[in-house]
């Protein structure tokens, strides 16, 4: 048996999806791939947000302050120091995941709802700080412009629509394939744990303390990756973007799509960024009818639109090895 | 010192405006375990309400025992339209999604919240709206040197009693007893006789009522109001609540207050331009000290 | 229940190769001295002293709100004593944190089960091995093939585990949504997933009828031939009395008795305080 052909006859809705993805750019006009790029972002972040939410139940509302610290990271570097767009993206992971650690080390003891407002505030912290330009450096309410495009060295620059289409949709996809290693490793099950019983995973040994600050940090580093990309496509950052609102707007693609589900989220980020472009024609009425939809999503799909599915795959791989002793 | 009184003076009104807001999160909060994330706009929707009242009540009165009892009459209004919204909300989007946990009414809450908001710029517009200026005479006292608006005294006044009569209720009542048990464990409660679907129902009418009422003195305070203005002011209110240890009623009502005096005494002594980050950087300093705000009890997680 | 009893013999989960584990050679496993807990002003334990001989079954006993269950929630570290020491391999481990307490050995079940409920089976089993591999973040995501291979590894464990108590059959199903006997049993696999010396299980026949308490108490016996040491709160008087070989008593928040389980069956003080509220707590059954 060929293992290469199995895996796409086994995986076969996901080859679709990314032939779709990798065709479709090449059939729609600019306007459309932005669009379908905005989706990307939200992938992103939806799955950023996830790893702190989806996997671990800690209520961030505040997520979008990591991604801020990562895209004005990039803006003033770039335009103060002309760093290279493709240096700084490791550098704004950096600089998130270092902002997530700080501030989350003495407050991640805080149960739920505490938790919950304590994001909103950092979230706001940040985003009134940068309108309030401190050292003259984040260009207040305006905010910094200016900043180049992507580059990877001579001819090679990100600069059309269609190109960073790829590029998010292809960090996009590598965040996928290392969120999925995750959830199958014993990182992924201690923060599922975290999730079902703090006490309980306390006392299976697992320190509950250092996992969730993991998943603060490692989901402020994915932000700060999409506030990279999204400073250098956009070529301008201002604090407006980065307001409670999109938050919250995260924490639903999170819940719409289904807790700690990786297509869920896919899903889920779709519906809120292409819903209000379809909607477009009936103008001021779309967000009346996107309010009303969370609403009645909820109602009848609590659970997500893809909930995620649990283990068989774990078992299986039992089932096969050891078939003759199964009791 | 002058300076001082005066930013007390106008940190305790706009903290009686959290103060109203923050109880109808906390006293959700309290008895479903839910933030109600459409409160803010429930605050909004009052204050619009009060606003085509107070217009079209101008336009028919005008002697000042006339004004006086329409500005009643329209907090009044707004309380019965809003509390009766309140219920509409919780039968809606909210009871049908208590079964599948707390996440989905979180979500749902957002959702009423950006219904609600939208609704109000369809119906209203979506540009800033002027309150009527003359529903109180723009009087001016001084006392000890201290300057305070006629309209801050009818203000203070007002949401001082209505904050008592709440407190009231809620500690001295039996009625106030079953809510205080419900919100402590609502199963107990209700094995204990406690009739869960009427305490509900009271907390989705009055916080929100409450929230209305507030809605509309903030409308005559600033004199302008606009259709997002509910994000701004719950965002702030829930924070008292925090502050104050939620669930908790008397708790929310010295959050409320003490987040306005922060914010003024924030803005004249620190930066008016850093005020909010000084009152959110109160807030985490207190939780981490407190995690369970001021007024909240430490409670022993039971294992 | 137990088919697999070639398993018996052997111990549970190997100690990996590199991994140190302290030899035990004295004869008590575990020991209290002069532990306190205080909640406000109610001293739920007092000066407790315990003793919990090495390869034995040994019992807590007493009336309800004796302080029992916080005995073993402040010797696992849920919560924090206000004095006294908890020895254990010759270490105080008074104030550490449970993560800390169960990679030292000592693993636990809870009162009221307290699974991962919307995992399933082999991942709360697989869970219980957290404290004894050890990869990390970056060879996860990469899955380097050490992780692969350790991986691997803690699902063979789970699975003999999960066969040890015949729960296999139902490997993938989530936890929640196997019954209640069924669910004790994975609460105690998942403990001894982390290869402990000592297991401390609160209360576990309770909520179990006739036969499935009498299936585990002879599968506690059969880990006594593992190298295990086994501490219990029971409430069923004749469930503790046939398989303990040492009882401790204690009543508000003191001990009141200790000795072979015969010699507390005939102890006065022991049938003033406990036997008697036993007897009224059955009436209202």
């Amino acid at each position: 048996m060929k293992p290469n052909k199995n895996i796409i006859l086994k995986n076969w809705p996901i080859f679709i999806v990314i032939i779709i993805l990798s065709v479709s750019p090449f059939r729609m006009n600019n306007y459309w791939i932005d669009v379908f790029f905005f989706f990307g972002i939200y992938a992103l972040l939806g799955l950023s947000l996830n790893i702190v939410l989806g996997e671990v139940g800690l209520f961030d509302l505040g997520h979008m302050g990591f991604m801020a610290i990562g895209a004005y990271t990039t803006a003033i570097l770039n335009t103060h120091f002309g760093i290279p767009i493709i240096f700084l993206m490791p550098v704004s992971a950096l600089a998130a995941a270092g902002f997530a650690w700080l501030v989350c080390s003495p407050i991640i003891h805080l149960r739920g709802d505490y938790l919950c407002i304590v994001t909103i505030g950092m979230g706001e912290i940040v985003r009134l700080t940068l309108i309030n330009n401190p050292f003259g450096i984040t260009g207040g309410p305006n905010g910094v412009f200016g900043i180049d495009f992507l580059s990877f060295g001579g001819p090679l620059v990100i600069d059309s629509s269609i190109e960073s289409y790829f590029v998010i949709w292809i960090v996009v996809g590598l965040t996928i394939l290392a969120l999925i290693n995750l959830q199958r490793s014993r990182i992924g099950r201690a923060w599922n744990c975290i999730r079902e019983d703090e006490i309980a995973a306390e006392s299976t040994g697992i320190d509950v303390r250092y996992y969730k600050l993991l998943a603060f940090v490692l989901g402020a580093g994915l932000a700060g990756i999409a506030g990279n990309i999204y400073a250098s496509k956009l070529m301008i950052v201002s604090p407006e973007s980065f307001s409670f609102i999109e938050s919250c707007m995260l924490f639903c693609i999170v819940l719409i799509g289904g807790m700690g589900s990786i297509p869920g989220i896919i899903i889920g980020s779709a519906a809120v960024s292409l819903f209000p472009e379809i909607f477009r024609a009936f103008a001021r009425y779309r967000m009346l009818i996107f309010g009303a939809a969370m609403v009645i999503m909820m109602v009848f799909r609590p659970g997500g639109i893809w909930p995620r599915k649990r283990g068989s795959v774990e078992f299986k791989s039992l089932l096969t090895k050891a078939g003759e002793d199964n009791v | 010192m002058r300076i001082f009184l005066e930013q007390m003076l106008n940190g305790l009104t706009i903290g009686s405006f959290y103060a109203l807001i923050a109880l109808g999160y906390s006293m959700v909060y309290g008895v479903m375990k839910l933030i109600n994330f459409a409160h803010g706009d429930l605050f909004t929707l009052g204050s619009y309400l009060g606003f085509t009242l107070l217009v079209w009540g101008n336009a028919y009165v005008t002697s000042h025992v006339g004004l006086a009892g329409g500005m009643i009459a329209a907090m009044l209004i707004a309380a019965i339209g809003i509390g009766t919204a309140g219920i509409i909300v919780e039968r809606i989007a909210y009871r049908p999604i208590y079964p599948a946990g707390r996440l989905p009414a979180v979500v749902s809450a957002l959702g009423v919240s950006i219904f609600l908001e939208n609704i109000i710029m369809v119906l209203w517009g979506p540009r800033y709206q002027a309150y009527p200026v003359n529903v109180v005479p723009t009087l001016r006292f001084e006392i000890g040197g201290i300057h305070i608006t006629l309209l801050q005294i009818v203000i203070l006044i007002f949401s001082f009693i209505l904050l008592a009569i709440l407190y009231y209720i809620v500690q001295k009542t039996t009625f106030g007893a079953a809510i205080r048990a419900s919100a402590l464990d609502r199963d107990t409660a209700a094995l204990m006789g406690i009739n869960i679907n009427t305490i509900i129902f009271f907390v989705f009418a009055l916080g929100p009522a409450l929230g209305g009422t507030a809605g509309v003195m903030v409308g005559m305070y600033y004199r302008q109001i606009s259709f997002t203005m509910g994000w701004n002011y719950g965002l702030k209110a829930f924070t008292a609540t925090i502050l104050g240890g939620i669930g908790n009623i008397p708790g929310a009502m010295v959050g409320g207050l003490l987040l306005g005096i922060f914010e003024m005494l924030g803005s004249a002594y620190i930066s008016t331009a850093y005020k909010d980050v000084f009152v959110f950087l109160i807030l985490i300093l207190v939780l981490i000290f407190r995690p369970r705000g001021l007024l909240g009890e430490k409670v022993a997680e039971k294992v | 229940m137990f088919k697999d009893s070639s398993l018996n013999t052997e111990k549970l989960v190997e100690s990996k190769p590199g991994e140190e584990r302290i030899k035990i050679v004295q004869k008590i496993a575990l020991e209290t001295q002069k532990l306190t807990k205080k909640f406000g002003g109610l001293i739920a334990v007092n000066n407790f002293d315990l003793k919990v001989n090495r390869g034995e079954i040994s019992s807590l006993i007493g009336p309800n709100g004796a302080g029992k269950t916080t005995v073993f929630n402040v010797i696992t570290g849920l919560y924090q004593g206000d004095g006294g020491k908890v020895i254990f391999k010759g270490e105080d481990l008074a104030g550490k944190k449970p993560h800390r307490i169960i990679a030292k050995g000592i693993a636990r079940t809870f009162q009221n089960i307290r699974l991962f409920s919307n995992m399933t089976c082999l991942e709360n089993v697989m869970a219980g091995q957290h404290c004894r591999s050890k990869e990390g973040t970056w060879s996860s995501i990469f899955r380097t093939s050490y992780q692969k291979k350790e991986e691997s590894e803690i699902r063979k464990i789970a699975k003999r585990l999960l066969q040890r108590v015949g729960l296999w059959k139902f490997g993938d199903e989530l936890a929640k949504n196997i019954a209640y006997g069924n669910q004790r049993m994975l609460e105690i696999a998942r403990a001894l997933a982390s290869n402990p010396d000592l297991l401390i299980l609160d209360e576990p026949s309770s909520g179990l009828n006739d036969k499935e308490s009498e299936d585990l108490m002879k599968f506690l016996k059969s880990l006594l031939k593992e190298n295990l040491t086994i501490l219990l709160i029971e409430h069923h008087m004749n469930v503790v009395m046939g398989i303990s070989d040492w009882v401790t008593v204690m009543d508000e928040g003191k001990k009141i008795a200790e000795g072979v389980p015969e010699d507390i069956y005939h102890n006065p003080l022991v049938i003033e305080a406990y036997l008697g509220k036993e007897e009224e707590e059955e009436e209202e059954i």
